[in-house]
Order: C-alpha cells, then sequence, then structure tokens
C-alpha cells in the first residue's frame, strides 16, 4: 500500500476538473507580437496550444518591410551602400562588401590590397559586434539579465573601434565602388588591438557565466535540435547550419573573397544542433573573428586605399552573383546592370529569411517558454527578413 | 484635479512637486522597430548611458501602464495601424517621442512604397530625435528635454488637449 493514499473524493474532483478541461478545450490560440520584446523587432507569431505544449504555429512577417528591391532600381550605386547598410543592420558593414564586390566585378577593377585588408578587419568586428549582443540577449531570453549588460559593455569597445575608422557607430558606409572612402586614423591598429584582448576576455566571461550555467544548459541543451540534412534543405545557413554539424563557410569554401585566405583560422562546428549548440558555436566564432582581427593588424600592407575610378560611376551592361557570409548566415546580391548608374534589378538574399523559415516546423511540441529561446538562439534581424 | 487651484495660489508648491514627481518616474513602453532598437537598447542596458538613472523605467507589462512611448525605427504601413491602437489605450497625459529619421519622416526610405513618412501622420509627437540612427547621447537629452517641458507645463492645460510645440533635439532650447 502506497503511503500517500488520496482520498477518493479528491480523485472525482480531479476528474470534474479534468472534465470541465476537457469540454472546452479548445486548443488556445496565442498571438505574439507583432510587438513583443522577445522577437528583436517585429516578428509576429500565432502560436496554437495545446496546455504548454505549441500544436501548430504561423510565422507572420512583413512588418518591416520597405521594399529594397525597388528602391534600388532609383538610386545610383553609391547611394545604394548608403541603403543597404540598414539590411541587417547589426553588421552594416558586412551588408556593404558583397555590394561593392558585384559592382567592382562588373567594372572589371579591384580595390586595393590594403582597401581589402581593413574590409577584411571591418567584417570581422561587426561580425564581433553582432555576435556579442547575441551572447548578451540569449542570457536575457533564458531569464538572466546580467549577460546582456555585459553584452552591451563589451560590444562598446567594438563600435568604437568602427567608428574611429569609419565615422559611423552603426552604420559606415565606408565602402565606395573600388576601394574604401579614408584610410584609418593614426593610431587606431594599437587600439583595436587593445579592444580585441578585451573581447577576447569578455569571450571568457560569457563561457563562465553563461555556457557553464546549469539553468543556462537545462534551458537549452536538447531544445529547438535541426538536423542537418533538413536545416540544409530549409536554406539555415550560417552558425545555425554549423551549429548542426556542416562544416560548411563562405568564407572558406565559397569563391575566394576578401583575405581570408591568407589568415590562419578555423571553422567551428558542434554535433548537436540544438539552442546550446547554436550559443557555443557563435561563442567560439566571435573568439576565432577576434584572433583574425588580431592577425590582421599585424600583417597589414601599406599602399593607397583607393583604385582610380570615374567621377560618375556608370557598370557596364552584365549579370553577376557575389554571395558571403555574413554573421547571420548567408547573403547574397544578383546585380543585373543595363550600364546605367544605377543597377536595373537587384536581387537581395538575405540569410534571416531562411532561418527562421524552419521556425514552424521547429516549434512544434516545444514548450511555450521555450518558443523564445529558439527563436532567440536562432538569432535573426527583422529588417534582414522583411527587407 | 482642476488646473486652477495648482497653477496659482497656496496649492502651487504642491503642484511643482507634483511635476517634479512625474518629470521622474517616466515609465516607457519601448517599440522597438528597427536599427535605432538597437541604440535605444545601448542606452538603456549599456552600463555607459544608462538612461534609468534619470528615473526612466522600460518595463511596463502593457501600455496601459506607459508615460512615455518611443517609437524608434521604420514604421511601415502594415504596422502602423498597431501602434495607433496600442497608443489610444495608453492613459493621459502621455508622451510620444520619435526616435530616427524614419520615424521622423520615413528617412531614407522616403520613396519607398510601403513605408509611412513619419510616424507624426498616426500619432501626435512631442520629442523629435534626428539622426540615421541617433547616438544613445542623442536619446538621453531627448529624454531630459522631455523631462523639462513636463516640469514647466501645466498638467491641466495638456489633458485639456493643449497643442505644444514639438522639441526638436539639437534644435535649441525646449520651447515654451
Amino acid at each position: 500500500m502506497p503511503k500517500f493514499e488520496v482520498d477518493p473524493a479528491v480523485h472525482r474532483g480531479l476528474a470534474d476538473a479534468r472534465l470541465n478541461v476537457e469540454i472546452d478545450n479548445g486548443d488556445m490560440i496565442l498571438n505574439l507580437g507583432p510587438q513583443h520584446p522577445a522577437t528583436h523587432g517585429t516578428l509576429r507569431l500565432v502560436v496554437r496550444l495545446d496546455g504548454e505544449r505549441v500544436v501548430a504555429s504561423d510565422v507572420v512577417i512583413g512588418y518591416m518591410h520597405r521594399g529594397y528591391e525597388k528602391l534600388t532600381e532609383y538610386r545610383t550605386y553609391p547611394q545604394i551602400t548608403t541603403l543597404i547598410n540598414r539590411i541587417d543592420w547589426l553588421s552594416s558593414f558586412a551588408n556593404e562588401v558583397p555590394f561593392v564586390h558585384a559592382a567592382e566585378q562588373l567594372m572589371g577593377i579591384e580595390a586595393p590590397p590594403r582597401a581589402e585588408y581593413i574590409r577584411t578587419a571591418l567584417t570581422e568586428l561587426s561580425r564581433i559586434a553582432t555576435f556579442l549582443l547575441f551572447l548578451g540577449e540569449m542570457g536575457l531570453q533564458v531569464g538572466a539579465i546580467t549577460p546582456a549588460f555585459y553584452g552591451f559593455r563589451d560590444r562598446e569597445y567594438v563600435l568604437n573601434a568602427i567608428e574611429s575608422a569609419t565615422g559611423g557607430r552603426f552604420h559606415p558606409n565606408f565602402n565606395r565602388i573600388g576601394g574604401l572612402k579614408d584610410d584609418l586614423p593614426w593610431g587606431w591598429i594599437a587600439e583595436t588591438r587593445e579592444s580585441m584582448r578585451k573581447v577576447l576576455k569578455s569571450c571568457d566571461e560569457f563561457e563562465d557565466l553563461v555556457v557553464s550555467n546549469p539553468i543556462f544548459q537545462k534551458r537549452t541543451r536538447g531544445i529547438g535540435i535541426i538536423p542537418a540534412e533538413l536545416g540544409a534543405s530549409y536554406g539555415v545557413s550560417g552558425s545555425n547550419l554549423r551549429a548542426s554539424g556542416v562544416d560548411w563557410d563562405l568564407r572558406r569554401d565559397g569563391k575566394p573573397y576578401l583575405v581570408y585566405n591568407d589568415l590562419d583560422w578555423k571553422v567551428w562546428t558542434h554535433s548537436d544542433g540544438d539552442s546550446f549548440a547554436r550559443y557555443w558555436v557563435r561563442l567560439q566564432e566571435t573568439r576565432e573573428s577576434a584572433r583574425m582581427v588580431l592577425q590582421l593588424l599585424d600583417v597589414m600592407p601599406s599602399g593607397p586605399v583607393m583604385t582610380k575610378v570615374p567621377k560618375i560611376i556608370k557598370v557596364p551592361e552584365g549579370e553577376v552573383w557575389v554571395n558571403t557570409e555574413n554573421p547571420l548566415g548567408e547573403m547574397g546580391y544578383y546585380v543585373i546592370s543595363k550600364g546605367a548608374t544605377g543597377p536595373f534589378r537587384v536581387k537581395i538574399r538575405t540569410a534571416s529569411l531562411s532561418n527562421v523559415s524552419i521556425a514552424p516546423w521547429l516549434l512544434r511540441g516545444v514548450y511555450l517558454p521555450d518558443i523564445i529561446t529558439v527563436l532567440a538562439s536562432l538569432y535573426f534581424i527583422l529588417g534582414d527578413i522583411d527587407k | 484635479m482642476s488646473g486652477g487651484a495648482l497653477r496659482s495660489g497656496p496649492l502651487k508648491p504642491v503642484g511643482e512637486l507634483l511635476k517634479y514627481s512625474r518629470k521622474y518616474s517616466l515609465w516607457m513602453f519601448q517599440w522597438g522597430l528597427a536599427c535605432c532598437a538597437i541604440e535605444m537598447g545601448a542606452a538603456l542596458a549599456g552600463p555607459r548611458y544608462d538612461v534609468m538613472r534619470l528615473g526612466v523605467i522600460p518595463f511596463p507589462a502593457s501600455p496601459r501602464q506607459a508615460d512615455l512611448i518611443v517609437i524608434s525605427g521604420t514604421v511601415t504601413d502594415k504596422m502602423a495601424p498597431a501602434i495607433r491602437r496600442l497608443y489610444e489605450q495608453m492613459p493621459d497625459p502621455k508622451y510620444v517621442i520619435s526616435m530616427g529619421s524614419c520615424a521622423n519622416c520615413g528617412g531614407p526610405y522616403w520613396d519607398s512604397y510601403s513605408v509611412t513618412k513619419g510616424v507624426d501622420q498616426i500619432i501626435p509627437v512631442d520629442v523629435y530625435i534626428p539622426g540615421c540612427p541617433p547616438r544613445p547621447e542623442a536619446f538621453v537629452q531627448g529624454i531630459v528635454m522631455l523631462q523639462e517641458r513636463i516640469q514647466r507645463e501645466d498638467p491641466a492645460e495638456r489633458w485639456q488637449g493643449k497643442h505644444w510645440e514639438p522639441i526638436v533635439v539639437g534644435g535649441g532650447e525646449v520651447p515654451a
């Protein structure tokens, strides 16, 4: 006889309660967003819940649609770099690079080596700034507010480095077709080396504070697992796919761009594919990027930062597809030029749209609070989804 | 409360105290839309800027508990009805900060087919913060100027719906 026997009347009461629940047991429809702090902007989720479990979910996008592909048809090439800064607003500099490369390839010019080195350094700096925000925000989504403060604090060091080189904290608009607007300011290399050391130190802090935290591991391990083949078929790219064990990075495996081939670096993967793996991979990539910047600062060549280009840029007729590894994943531009000052048509492939398209599949069967952690670990930017 | 007794006479110090308290306990509803939301986040969560030291608390559970709404980012035509609806849910007296060029006038998307050219088309704006995006310091400045306005204004007139000249950060003194 078990020790804790319950009075039969209590059982009846429980059964009644259950019956009552089942009478009006329509699945609950919960609307998350379009303005919800956990969705990083204006993503709207319509979730069907059975108790605490998600039965089905629908992602409603378009609240941030600004009509980029149409706007590019009305702008000249130098004006478009201003615009595309704001697609994925966290890694603005990385957005400019593929577009400028596309225009340069159509014109048949190449930026000088020093410009390519500076471009690589600034791309990696913007990657670090993006990931530091993620490393902090992810703590916020599992209920720890402290990592967010650390993330924002350490991000300032990187933003300072970007600002002192380009003049813009957020949207540098520093790339020109054929090079860069300016050379680096005096003393930049020493300052950036110092901030990279701070970034490496803060990565260790995140390792102690978040990754090895048992609560964080309980909330993220085994939740939101993306199988490698399914992820690839949905078009998931970048760190999300590498966290599923796919050893694929456009910086190494794609058409060579910038100066990544001259550097000594490693592509990090994780075999689990869950929320924890995505966090872990991004943490390692932040470290790797900081090490890459340190290497770049050591071997930065001297020379001009701009080639000779005509005052009014006209791009000859042609089509080109350039894709690069942005912090959020694969980003590409398909540029069709008809020989005018602006492109005829630009197709923009953004990483977040594909990354978030797996969300309805991924959210099926998870608990309601895990929606937030799974979405946060996918790490999308709404401007990158809606364009 | 009738404003007459507070505006002059023996109760005037009470009115001043009321305004002083209101100014340093602004509950702020964040409407983070685009790039500016990250700079707003840096101003709120970043230890370097720390807006909360000015008494701005960014955690109301719903707009019904908020005094201040910050529209930071690009307002699209799809988003505009939601902004209007949540603004109407806020209790009076309520203040609106429009942060960034997009919320002010459409910004770089001035000729886009899907962007609302200025949030002031749908809700009245008290403070305009220019910039694309504005620095966190500009956001702090906007909050300080709004607090100056609250200290100076007459709450009774505000509730009666008096029109106030909007504040522009970087555009000189707070207009009377």
